[in-house]
């Protein structure tokens, strides 16, 4: 099993000045730049480090928001890229039907590809609702422009006697012929994220990874769902567990005390997420029509939230507003001691059919450098080794 | 992507698209082309046009019920189908009427043939840029919220509210099929098209120009620009309606039209 961390490069110095909108429309008066400064080199110091400590790194990126400073994946990657030494570097991800140019995405990520010497993991994804105004992208046919965008990327990336031109519906290149070609041949592996059955059947029938966010017990059906898919499109072997990648926040303390501190730390990240002003909530034509409407049925303008479920099934509420006793029981969290996170991964793991990958958001919020460096180094140095001969265990039985 | 609600028998395929089509009353045609907010066929406004015209009122592809084809994807295109939808029809002599996002089609269609049209109508009308870069024309639905962009399109706000917990299943998915149409046809530019200023001179029929004196999505002085750059073109406010004139004062914006359709005759050109 590989384990990634992660963090968002949150700025929560801004987080509660205002209650209704950290989001799109928080004005940046209230980002100090030298705040960010200390803040961005904090982050990548704690990258560095789960990089001496064996542990791989996911990063990602949001706009005009204090709660993810990271405005592109492709920057904070170049950076660790030159400065880290081991870890796979993923990103999850390049939001590629909101970039107006992927041609850029092509050759961006080719020199990340080519400076870590292979390390990169490429992550595509469709991104939240509340991405959609700061990028300007239109929310209708957003998944049209993401596979042609996808399309143009792998050919510019796979193709060796260009230039090839590209009259498509949504971008139009006449010369794509990018330098360097990646490191890896003949591209970089490729993830997105799932949390829905359409999308994940998709990325079945490609056998890409797929990752799914905080989803809890729900990531059992995300994953039947993708294999469903990988069986569809004519494969005789079921989809290994390297295809599936679980997100969830990791607290880990010397005692249970101190581990359940620091989940309330990484917590803060839920109360903060979903905080945005109403008109960014659900675009129009980001969901289908039909489920928009049944949404409004039930909750009007106030958009989607994140309900949580215990492993039974049992509706444990809103994500949001959940004690950190929800969160764990809901496959979100895993907190305490090193041995008591290792059970509670093992029984999440073994609930939800497996994961070759387990993405832990080792750092959020208000969780400040010395609390995760100490709970990071926990869970490299006694969760870690057991979780990966677990893994291997599973992969063997099954 | 643009999913239908179940239609039944309600659609009429012309010129190539199965639309939803409201037409009632007699005498020379009226075409009206709804806002972003659509059209129903029990809104009083037909009953009170259909005294003196012909309407045929449709919902615009991927609005309402009617299907949108996959190439559909600008104002343009809004444009084109309805010259399509005037000849095959063979309607003369038209009384080409939009409100709002219906009036920007309506100019985008005239700038590109008035043959089959007599008249022209453009309520609350959108579709040009006036302002500097970075003054803003008209409100943006999609970054307002709900509330605030009720208090601004109407003279009064409570006849928008929408009770989302008592809407039935098919107006709320037409509610978020209109949003989906606007979006993808006004998403950005947002509400106009960089052409269509510059093309108004082309319009050579009589126009009047109606404009809710309470509308708060483009302001009345919007529409008198507006009304400025067609040349001839009559500006008229109506009282007590804000930029869905047609829905507050049905009564007051069929009048006004029946009035200018009375008087103003069609120049030879």
């Amino acid at each position: 099993m590989k384990i990634y961390s992660f963090s968002e490069q949150s700025y929560p110095d801004a987080w509660f000045e205002d209650a209704e909108s950290l989001r799109v429309n928080l004005p940046n008066r209230h980002c100090d730049p030298e705040v960010a400064a200390r803040l961005y080199n904090r982050y990548l110091d704690e990258w560095m480090l789960a990089d001496e400590l064996g542990l791989n790194i996911i990063v990602n990126e949001h706009h005009a928001t204090a709660t993810c400073m990271s405005a592109s994946v492709h920057l904070t990657l170049a950076i660790l890229a030159r400065q880290t030494k081991r870890a796979r570097l993923l990103g999850l991800g390049t939001p590629i039907a909101n970039r107006s140019d992927p041609l850029r995405v092509a050759e961006e990520m080719s020199i990340i590809d080519v400076i870590s010497r292979g390390r990169l993991e490429m992550g595509f994804i469709k991104g939240v609702p509340y991405e959609i105004v700061p990028a300007n992208a239109k929310p209708v046919h957003v998944m049209d422009r993401f596979w042609e965008a996808h399309d143009l990327i792998i050919k510019a990336m796979t193709t060796r006697d260009g230039p090839f031109s590209w009259e498509g519906e949504h971008f139009q290149y006449r010369s794509v012929n990018i330098w360097p070609r990646p490191y890896q041949q003949p591209h970089p592996p490729i993830w997105s994220s799932s949390s829905s059955p359409s999308s994940s059947r998709a990325l079945g029938a490609r056998g890409y990874v797929v990752a799914t966010v905080m989803t809890g017990y729900r990531a059992k059906a995300v994953f039947d769902d993708y294999r469903k898919g990988w069986k569809d499109a004519g494969r005789s072997q079921p989809a290994p567990l390297d295809r599936f990648a679980y997100m969830g926040f990791v607290a880990v303390g010397k005692s249970e005390a101190e581990g359940l501190r620091r989940a309330e730390l990484v917590k803060s990240y839920l109360q903060t997420n979903t905080l945005v002003a109403e008109p960014y909530k659900n675009p129009p034509g980001f969901m289908a029509a039909s489920d928009a409407a049944k949404l409004f049925q039930r909750v009007g303008w106030r958009g989607p939230s994140h309900q949580m479920a215990t492993k039974g099934g049992k509706p444990l509420g809103s994500a949001a507003q959940g004690s950190v006793a929800d969160t764990i029981a809901g496959g979100l969290m895993f907190a305490g001691t090193p041995d008591q996170v290792y059970d509670q991964v093992v029984d999440f793991y073994q609930a939800v059919g497996g994961f070759g990958h387990f993405l832990m958001m080792s750092q959020a919020g208000q969780m400040g450098h010395q609390d995760t460096v100490e709970s990071m180094t926990l869970f490299a140095r006694e969760v870690m080794p057991r979780l990966q001969d677990f893994h291997a265990a599973a992969q063997l039985a099954a | 992507m643009l999913d239908r609600p179940e239609t039944a028998n309600t659609l009429t395929e012309i010129a190539g698209v199965r639309i939803e089509l409201i037409k009632r009353g007699t005498g020379r045609p009226l075409l009206l082309l709804h806002p972003a907010i659509g059209i129903k066929s029990t809104d009083r406004v037909i009953e009170d046009l259909a005294r003196s015209f012909t309407v045929i009122a449709p919902s615009h592809p991927g609005f309402g019920r009617s299907e949108l084809p996959r190439a559909m994807t600008t104002v343009d295109d809004l444009a084109y189908f309805y010259l399509d939808v005037m000849d095959a029809l063979d309607l003369r002599n038209v009384v080409l009427a939009g409100v709002s996002f219906g009036g920007w089609i309506a100019a985008e269609i005239a700038i590109k043939s008035t043959e089959r049209i007599s008249h022209l109508v453009l309520a609350d009308a959108v579709g040009i840029k006036l302002g500097n870069r970075e003054q803003r024309d008209i409100v943006d639905i999609f970054t307002t919220k709900q509330s605030d962009v009720d208090r601004l399109a109407f003279h009064d706000p409570k006849i928008a509210a929408i009770d989302h917990a008592s809407i039935s299943d098919d107006d709320a998915h037409i509610l978020f099929r209109n949003r989906e149409a606007t979006a993808l046809f006004a998403w950005s530019p947002y509400m106009y098209d960089p052409k269509l200023a510059g093309r108004l001179h082309r319009i050579k029929v009589p126009t009047l120009v109606l404009w809710g004196a309470s509308d708060g999505i483009a302001l009345p002085d919007y529409g008198r620009a507006y009304s400025r750059l067609i040349s001839g073109a009559q500006f008229e406010l109506i009282e007590d309606a804000g930029h869905y004139p047609h829905i507050e004062r049905p009564d007051l914006f069929t009048r006004k039209i029946v009035e200018f359709v009375s008087h103003a005759k069609r120049r030879e050109t």
